[in-house]
């Protein structure tokens, strides 16, 4: 069997980028196939957090899987810099979710508390500050009246997201990866013989295994390879603001100031089908927030609100599978594609290049949306 | 947005560039002052404080902002010269925490 490439993935975003960068460490040959510019891309709004706490709540193995990839940051981060030589400004002092009020605070409490206890094995990573607290902590924050508290995450942190993705396709490519860009892929065929077929248009690549990792265009292309995940957009609207000194000393929930200064108040979550217009109400509703939590943003121009569509599974975790009637066919899916990016250039890369996935993601299968409901 | 160029040799008003009083012409922007002074620079950059001056002269392109009347990143070319206006360089990035 002789092909092309090793492996052929399918988008070139956050998800995708991660996996063929982590595939090309592996030996692996590998080409990736992006979209066009103006498709459906979740990253080009994303808020940047590396972030775990709180994730998974009711689902323990997403917890997991969240804290183990915060915690595989650091060194992902480290090679990946040297490797790409582009800083993204990763910072990891911790992450804030505001309480405005003190019943916000004691429910968060709870919440976190409960959330621990889905893994009693591992340490706990979250706690909860309340308002002295938080400005013993952080002299410099100037909180609005309103704040109560916060829960602190102690393992989170954040990054510039785009300079992420110049990062991971930079690597990628220094690691011998073939990247085509504005060429979204139109057919998956399986090759007699095995492997596949891959169709861009007039562009035709064969490769032993293919990844998909096409976002919210991965609808189009599961199927084609009995890959059926059901997927739908949520809307996030984004506000940003001209850059300030320093006014918020670790990012927050929805709330982040970057390296360069700039302040990104978010995120709408809205289920409003694939559009991505922006709106007033989202506006006022992200202010409004932001401005109780830090007044002082009431003197910061806005510069710009924009909106992109996230990728969201019916129960809002990831999917990882491999193809029942399609052997050496995969799917990634998630909305986390920067938390996640270390597992996903890491252990799912590995996975991924033995074409042979642990049980430990055998829960991340999308055979969990397909259960015939109990009488 | 037209108007009509104003008569020179009309009166004059006064404005305050970092506390130094210039004579500008009614009707003129506060981008078109800052043009004719010897330093043009009107704000330093946020994160590599380079030297900016007016540019587009249309609202566009966002180099002339300048604190006006206490008011900070102020786009200079869409501000009308008003007598007595205190106008600032505008330096690095603003502090509103301060």
């Amino acid at each position: 069997m002789s092909q092309d490439y090793d492996v052929i993935v399918a988008g070139a975003g956050m998800v995708g980028a991660a996996i063929g960068y982590g595939l090309a460490g592996l030996q692996q040959r590998v080409l990736m196939l992006d979209g066009a510019d103006a498709d459906f891309r979740a990253a080009k709004a994303n808020f940047g957090l590396v972030w775990a706490h709180g994730k998974g709540f009711g689902h323990p193995d997403y917890q997991r899987l969240s804290i183990q990839a915060v915690q595989d940051w650091p060194a992902f981060a480290r090679t990946l810099e040297q490797e790409s030589g582009i800083d993204f400004a990763y910072e990891h002092d911790g992450g804030l979710q505001f309480c405005l009020s003190e019943d916000e605070f004691h429910k968060r409490a709870a919440r976190i508390d409960a959330w621990h206890a889905q893994t009693p094995e591992l340490a706990p990573c979250t706690t909860m500050l309340d308002r002295a607290e938080l400005q013993r902590r952080f002299p410099t924050l100037r909180l609005g009246e309103a704040v109560a508290g916060a829960s602190f995450g102690t393992l989170d942190g954040h990054v510039n997201p785009l300079r992420l993705l110049a990062a991971m396709h930079r690597a990628y490519l220094n690691r011998g990866g073939q990247l085509r860009s504005n060429h979204p892929v139109t057919a998956i065929s399986n090759l007699p013989g095995g492997g596949f077929e891959v169709r861009s248009g007039d562009t035709v690549a064969r490769a032993a295994r293919v990844v998909i990792a096409a976002g919210l265009g991965s609808s189009k292309l599961g199927p084609m390879v009995g890959l059926d995940v059901p997927l739908r957009p949520q809307r996030g609207q984004l506000l940003v603001t001209e850059r300030l000194a320093p006014l918020l000393p670790v990012p927050a929930s929805g709330l982040r100031q970057t390296a360069e200064g700039t302040v990104m108040i978010g995120v709408t979550q809205e289920e409003v089908g694939f559009d991505l217009a922006t709106t007033t109400a989202g506006a006022a509703q992200m202010v409004r927030r932001a401005l109780r939590v830090l007044p002082d943003l009431a003197q910061a121009r806005l510069v710009r609100q924009w909106a992109c569509l996230r990728v969201m599974t019916p129960d809002g975790n990831p999917v990882y599978a491999q193809s029942q009637s399609h052997p050496g066919a995969s799917i990634a899916l998630c909305h986390s594609g920067v938390t996640l990016a270390s597992f996903h250039a890491g252990a799912l890369a590995h996975a991924l290049a033995k074409n042979q996935f642990s049980s430990s993601l055998d829960i991340f299968h999308h055979e969990r949306f397909h259960v015939p409901q109990a009488a | 947005m037209f108007h009509k160029l104003p008569d020179p040799g009309a009166t004059t008003v006064t404005i305050y560039l970092d506390g130094e009083p210039i004579p500008a012409e009614p009707g003129e922007s506060v981008a078109g002052v800052l043009f004719r002074q010897d330093d043009s620079v009107c704000r330093t950059t946020p994160v590599h404080d380079n030297p900016r001056t007016p540019y587009c002269m249309m609202g566009v392109c966002f180099d002339c902002l300048a604190v006006i009347d206490g008011q900070a990143s102020v786009q200079s070319c869409q501000v009308t010269v008003q007598e007595g206006m205190r106008v600032e360089r505008q330096h690095g990035r603003r502090k509103v925490n301060a």
